[in-house]
C-alpha cells in the first residue's frame, strides 16, 4: 500500500491506460486512437492564445516602430506609411506596413531597467528582480490562467521557440517553458520499449519518488514528480505531431522566410492550432552597440518583417487572430543618441512595443515620443501595464491574486493599469 | 544577529575601515583563546569540530542564528547521506560502490575528517581539479560555446593546472586578470597561456565585459547597469564603472586568423594606451556620457578610491635610468589583492557552493542594498581564509566539516520555518537540497553504471557535446545564457530516454549492470547493490515489493528486471537532487 499517491502513479495510470486501449484494437499502430479523435473534437472550440515575439538584446525602435526623420538622433532609416491610417513605421518593413491594420503600436512605453538580465526579467514578470522572490514570467501566468480551456491538452502549455524565456518563479515547474529549437525538434522522446515495459519503469520509479517525497525535505522532491508526470502525458500524446513544422508545404515555409525566426514563427501557429495558451519565439541579435543601421537594415528587419508579417496574416486568414493577442518586444530599447562606434546603446526612458489580434484595437499607435525621441510626451505606460492590456485582451481577470510561496499575495500583472486606448 | 549591514559601500567606506569594523564587535570571537573556549561549549552538545577552530567558529555562529531565530536543527544526516553529498560537492561526482562500503564500514570517531583529508588530497587530485575546472569555467566564460574568441580547451587547461596545484586564490585572480599570452595551445605557439581566455572574448567595446565580470565574480560589485547611469538603489555610480573599466584599456585581444576569416586564436597583450583623444599618454583618458548628453573623462580608480598613475605607457626606463609607465592591470591585480572584497566574495562564493545558498542572493552582489544574512561569519571567514593564505582547499574542509554541512536534509516541526527556497533568509538548520549540476549527474552517471572513462581533453569534449543540448543562448552582446538543464521537461526526456541513460541501463560486457547480474548473488542482494550505488542506502519495504513483482512478472528474465528497476533508480527524484 502506497502511503502517498503521486502525480506519478496518475500519470503511470494515463500510461497504463492507453496500453489497455492498445491490446484491445487490432495492434500497437492504432494504440492512440481513440483519444485522437476526443481530443480533436475538443480542440477544434475555440480557445484564447498568445504569441510573445521576443527581442532579445533590445532592438532601436525608434529606427523599426517610432521614426525621427530628421532629428540628429533619427538615423538614415525613412518612413513609410500603412495599412493602418496615419500610422507610418520604417522603409525596411514594407511587409508589415500591410499588417499594420491588424496591430496597434505603443510608443509611451518608459521603463527603467536597461541591464539585459534585469530588463529581461522586468518586461517578463511585471516586477523588478528580487532576491527573496521568483515572479512567474508571461507564458507561466497566461499558461496558468488559460490551461482550462484546453483540459485535453497533453503537451506544455508554454512552449518557449529558439530561447529560454523567463522562469515560473513561484507557480512551479509545472509552469516552466516547454523550450525547443525553430525547427520543434524535441529529443529523447522515444524509449523504445514495449508499453509493459515502460509501465513497469514507472510503477519501480513511482515508489522511490513518493518514498522521497515523503519524507519532507522540501518543494524540489514533488516538482520532480510533477514533470516526471507531464513528460508521460507528452510522450504518449498524439498531440506532438504539431511540432513537426519542417511537414509545412513548402510555400508556408517560404511565406514565413526560411531563417530560424521564421520557422519559429511558423511553429508557434502550429502550437496556437493544437491550443497550447502560450508561445514565445526568440529573435536575439539587437544588442547593438556598434553599426546598427547597416545590421538593420541587411538582416534584422528582413528577418522579422517576413515572419511577423506571414504569422499576422495567416492567423487572420485562419480565423483565429481574433482570439489570438501577438505581442512584439525587447527588454528595452536604445539610445536616440548615436555613439561612436555608429551603434546605439541600451535605453529604457521612452520606446515602443507592438500588440495586435485578441481583443486589441487595431490599426493605431498609442503615445508619442518627443521630436528627438529622448521622452515620452504622452502618459508613459510600464511593463505592468502592458501586462495586464494583454492580460485583459485575453479576457483573464486583473483582480487575480497569487500567492507567491513565501504567503504574500501578489497581484497578477503587479496591479498595472490597463492601457485604455488600446480597447475601443 | 541578522541585521543591516553597510559596510560594503563602497563609495564612501575607505578600505581599511572594512577590515578592522568586524574586530570591534564584541560578540565576534576573533580571539584563540575565545575560540578554544568556544569549541569547549560545542563538544559540550556532541557537536564535533575535529579540533579545527575554524570549523568551531562557523558551528558557533550558525547556531547563534537558531537561537535568535528561535528553531532547532534537523537530525545529523545518515552517514550514507552525508557521503554521497561531500563526494557530489567536492570532487563532482556520487561516490563509488567501493568507496561507500569503504566508509560505513569504517568505525572511527573521525573518519568524516579523513574521508575529507583524501578528497582534497592527491589521490583525488584529478577529479577535485576536474570538478573545479567545470564548476569555475561556467563562472568564468559561461556555458556557450560558439565564441571564436574564447577556446574553452585552453581555458580547462589553465583551471586544471590551477586546481590541481591549489594555487592560492589572490594568485589564481591576479593570473586571471593579468594574463598574457595566445590562448590556444597549438604546436608551434611558444606563448600559450589559457588564463588569457577570461578576458579574451571581453574586450571588444572598450572592455564593458572585462570591467563588469572582473568586479562581479572578484569582487562581489554588480556594475552592468552602471556603464550606463548611476545605480538606482545602491551607491554604485556611473563614474566608478568607467574608472574601473580604465584599468583594461592597454589590454587588447589580437585576433590571428586561419585561412581567410576564421580566428584561429587569440594573443592577449598590454599595448601603450594613448588616452581616447590620444593627445598626451601621460594622461591617458577615456570618455564616457551622462545620461544628459555631457561627455565626462575617466582615469583608472579602485572602487575603494585609490588612483594610480594616469599613463598610458607600460613601464619602461628612460635612458638616464628614470622609470616610467605603469601596467594598469598589473595594479588593478595589485589593488584587488589588497581588498577586504576579494576574500569576501569567494567566501560567499564557496559557502552558496557548498550549502546550497550564500548569505546573499545572488551570491555576486554583495552590494550595501543586499546585506548578508550572516555578516559576523562571513567576514569572520573572509578573515581568516586571507590569514589561511587563501587556501581553497582550506576552506572547503572548513565548511564541509561544519555542523550545517552535517545535517539531514529533512524538515522537523523546530525548523519548519527555514525554508529559503520561499524567499526566507537561509538560517542552515537542515541541509538545503539542490539538484545536481549537469556536469555533476553526467559525472555521477559514470561512476554509478561503470561506464568506460575516456582521459583528458576527449572527454571534456565530449562532455561538453552532452551538455550543449542543454544551453540556450540570450541574443545580447553580453554573451549570457541559460541551461534547459533545470528539472523542467526536456530534461527529465533525457534521462528518460536519452543516449547517456541507455547506456547505463545497458547489460555490455564489463559495464555495471553486467558485474551485478553475474555476481552470483541472489536477487534481493543485487536490488541492494543497485540502490547503494546510486542512492547510498537500501531499498524500503514497498520498494522491496515493487521490485521483487517485476522480477516476477518478467519471469526468467532477470536481467531485463535489473535494467527497469535500475532505470528508475537513475531516473528519480532522490539521485539527481543532491540531499
Amino acid at each position: 500500500m502506497s502511503r502517498f499517491l503521486t502525480p506519478l502513479d496518475v500519470s503511470r495510470r494515463h500510461f497504463l491506460s492507453h496500453v489497455a486501449g492498445a491490446a484491445a484494437l487490432a495492434g500497437p499502430a492504432t494504440t492512440f486512437t481513440n483519444s485522437i479523435l476526443a481530443n480533436a473534437a475538443d480542440l477544434k472550440k475555440r480557445h484564447k492564445a498568445a504569441i510573445l515575439l521576443w527581442m532579445g538584446g533590445g532592438p532601436s525602435t525608434m529606427d523599426v516602430w517610432d521614426l525621427k526623420p530628421g532629428a540628429a538622433t533619427g538615423g538614415p532609416f525613412k518612413q513609410i506609411s500603412t495599412s493602418a491610417d496615419g500610422v507610418a513605421i520604417s522603409e525596411h518593413m514594407p511587409l508589415m506596413a500591410q499588417q499594420m491594420h491588424h496591430m496597434a503600436i505603443v510608443r509611451s512605453m518608459s521603463t527603467r531597467e536597461a541591464d539585459h538580465m534585469r530588463g529581461r526579467y522586468y518586461m517578463h514578470t511585471g516586477y523588478v528582480p528580487n532576491p527573496n522572490v521568483e515572479h512567474p514570467g508571461y507564458g507561466s501566468v497566461v499558461a496558468h490562467e488559460l490551461a482550462d480551456q484546453v483540459p485535453n491538452l497533453e503537451i506544455p502549455p508554454f512552449v518557449a521557440v529558439g530561447g529560454g524565456s523567463v522562469g515560473p518563479g513561484f507557480l512551479g515547474m509545472t509552469w516552466a517553458p516547454f523550450v525547443v529549437n525553430s525547427n520543434g525538434q524535441v529529443r529523447n522522446l522515444d524509449m523504445g520499449l514495449d508499453p509493459s515495459r515502460v509501465a513497469a519503469r514507472l510503477e519501480m520509479l513511482s515508489a522511490i519518488e513518493s518514498k522521497f517525497i515523503g519524507e519532507k525535505r522540501g518543494g524540489a522532491a514533488d516538482d520532480h514528480a510533477k514533470v516526471v508526470d507531464k513528460t508521460v502525458k507528452l510522450m504518449s500524446s498524439d498531440q506532438m505531431k504539431a511540432f513537426k513544422v519542417m511537414e509545412e508545404p513548402e510555400a508556408m515555409q517560404e511565406r514565413y522566410g526560411k531563417t530560424g525566426f521564421g520557422r519559429g514563427c511558423l511553429l508557434a501557429r502550429r502550437l496556437v492550432e493544437a491550443g497550447v495558451p502560450f508561445v514565445e519565439v526568440d529573435l536575439g541579435g539587437w544588442d547593438n552597440h556598434a553599426d546598427i543601421f547597416p545590421t538593420l537594415a541587411d538582416r534584422k528587419l528582413p528577418e522579422l518583417d517576413k515572419a511577423m508579417s506571414a504569422l499576422v496574416s495567416d492567423l487572420a486568414d485562419r480565423g483565429i487572430l481574433d482570439d489570438t493577442a501577438i505581442i512584439w518586444m525587447g527588454e528595452f530599447s536604445r539610445t536616440p543618441n548615436i555613439n561612436g562606434g555608429g551603434g546605439r546603446d541600451h535605453w529604457a526612458r521612452s520606446w515602443s512595443v507592438v500588440v495586435g489580434g485578441a481583443g486589441f484595437k487595431r490599426g493605431i499607435a498609442v503615445g508619442e515620443t518627443s521630436s528627438d525621441g529622448k521622452e515620452v510626451v504622452t502618459d508613459p505606460y510600464t511593463s505592468q501595464d502592458l501586462m495586464a492590456s494583454v492580460l485583459h485582451s485575453l479576457d483573464i481577470p486583473l483582480e487575480k491574486t497569487f500567492t507567491a510561496k513565501n504567503g504574500r499575495p501578489m497581484k497578477i500583472a503587479n496591479s498595472g493599469r490597463v492601457i485604455t486606448e488600446l480597447f475601443s | 544577529m541578522i541585521r543591516r549591514l553597510s559596510w560594503l559601500c563602497l563609495a564612501s567606506i575607505a578600505a581599511a575601515t572594512l577590515v578592522r569594523a568586524p574586530l570591534l564587535q564584541a560578540d565576534e570571537p576573533a580571539t584563540a583563546s575565545a575560540e578554544v573556549e568556544e569549541r569547549a561549549t560545542r563538544r559540550g552538545r556532541g557537536v564535533e569540530d575535529f579540533g579545527i577552530p575554524h570549523v568551531a567558529f562557523i558551528n558557533a555562529q550558525i547556531e547563534a542564528g537558531w537561537e535568535d531565530a528561535g528553531i532547532r536543527p534537523s537530525r545529523p544526516a545518515t552517514d550514507g547521506e552525508w557521503c554521497r553529498r561531500v563526494y557530489l560537492d567536492v570532487v563532482g561526482r556520487i561516490p563509488s560502490l567501493d568507496e561507500l562500503q569503504a566508509f560505513e564500514k569504517d568505525s572511527s570517531s573521525t573518519k568524516r575528517a579523513e574521508l575529507v583529508d583524501r578528497l582534497l588530497s592527491d589521490d583525488y587530485v584529478d577529479e577535485y581539479a576536474r570538478h573545479w575546472t567545470d564548476v569555475w569555467t561556467t563562472i568564468l566564460i559561461g556555458r556557450d560555446v560558439d565564441n571564436d574568441l574564447v577556446d574553452r580547451p585552453g581555458m580547462r587547461q589553465y583551471l586544471r593546472r590551477a586546481f590541481s596545484k591549489n594555487i592560492p586564490y589572490d594568485r589564481f585572480m591576479e593570473e586571471l586578470v593579468t594574463a598574457a599570452g595566445v590562448n590556444r595551445n597549438a604546436d608551434g605557439v611558444d606563448d600559450f597561456d589559457g588564463a588569457a581566455n577570461f578576458l579574451s572574448g571581453k574586450l571588444d567595446e572598450g572592455g564593458v565585459q572585462a570591467a563588469a565580470k572582473t568586479a562581479q565574480i572578484f569582487l562581489g560589485i554588480q556594475v552592468q547597469c552602471t556603464q550606463c547611469h548611476d545605480h538606482p538603489f545602491n551607491n554604485h555610480k556611473q563614474n566608478q564603472f568607467w574608472e574601473f573599466n580604465a584599468f583594461f584599456r592597454q589590454a587588447r585581444a589580437l585576433r590571428r586568423f586561419e585561412g581567410s576569416r576564421d580566428v584561429q586564436s587569440v594573443e592577449l597583450v598590454d599595448e601603450d594606451f594613448g588616452g581616447e583623444r590620444g593627445g598626451n599618454p601621460d594622461e591617458a583618458e577615456i570618455f564616457y556620457e551622462r545620461r544628459n548628453g555631457l561627455m565626462k573623462v575617466a582615469y583608472p580608480v579602485f572602487v575603494d578610491g585609490t588612483e594610480i598613475s594616469r599613463s598610458g605607457f607600460l613601464p619602461g626606463e628612460f635612458g638616464n635610468g628614470q622609470q616610467f609607465g605603469v601596467n594598469r592591470r598589473a595594479e588593478l591585480a595589485r589593488l584587488m589583492r589588497e581588498s577586504p572584497l576579494l576574500p569576501l566574495a569567494i567566501v560567499n562564493r564557496m559557502w552558496g557552493q557548498l550549502l546550497g545558498y550564500g548569505f546573499t542572493k545572488p551570491v555576486d552582489d554583495l552590494g550595501d542594498h543586499n546585506p548578508p544574512s550572516h555578516p559576523e561569519l562571513l567576514e569572520g571567514l573572509a578573515q581568516r581564509f586571507r590569514e589561511q593564505s587563501f587556501d581553497l582547499k582550506e576552506l572547503i574542509r572548513w565548511i564541509v566539516l561544519s555542523e550545517p554541512y552535517s545535517l539531514s536534509s529533512r524538515f522537523t516541526s523546530a525548523n519548519a520555518i527555514d525554508d529559503p527556497s520561499l524567499g526566507e533568509t537561509p538560517l542552515f538548520s537542515r541541509f538545503y537540497m539542490r539538484q545536481m549540476q549537469a556536469e555533476q549527474l553526467y559525472e555521477s552517471l559514470l561512476t554509478a553504471t561503470k561506464a568506460d572513462r575516456a582521459g583528458g581533453e576527449e572527454a571534456a569534449t565530449m562532455k561538453d557535446r552532452w551538455m550543449s543540448q542543454f544551453i540556450i543562448a540570450f541574443g545580447t552582446d553580453e554573451g549570457d545564457d541559460s541551461t534547459t538543464f533545470n528539472g523542467s521537461i526536456p530534461q527529465v526526456l533525457m534521462m528518460f530516454n536519452g543516449d547517456l541513460t541507455k547506456k547505463a541501463v545497458s547489460v555490455d560486457k564489463g559495464g555495471f549492470l553486467d558485474e551485478v547480474a553475474k555476481d552470483g548473488t541472489s536477487n534481493s542482494a543485487k536490488i541492494n547493490a543497485l540502490y547503494m550505488a546510486a542512492l547510498a542506502r537500501k531499498p524500503v519495504s514497498r520498494e522491496i515489493k515493487t521490485a521483487n513483482a517485476i522480477m516476477i512478472a518478467r519471469k526468467g528474465d532477470a536481467v531485463g528486471a535489473l535494467q527497469d528497476i535500475w532505470w528508475a533508480v537513475l531516473n528519480s527524484n532522490e539521485f539527481i537532487i543532491n540531499h
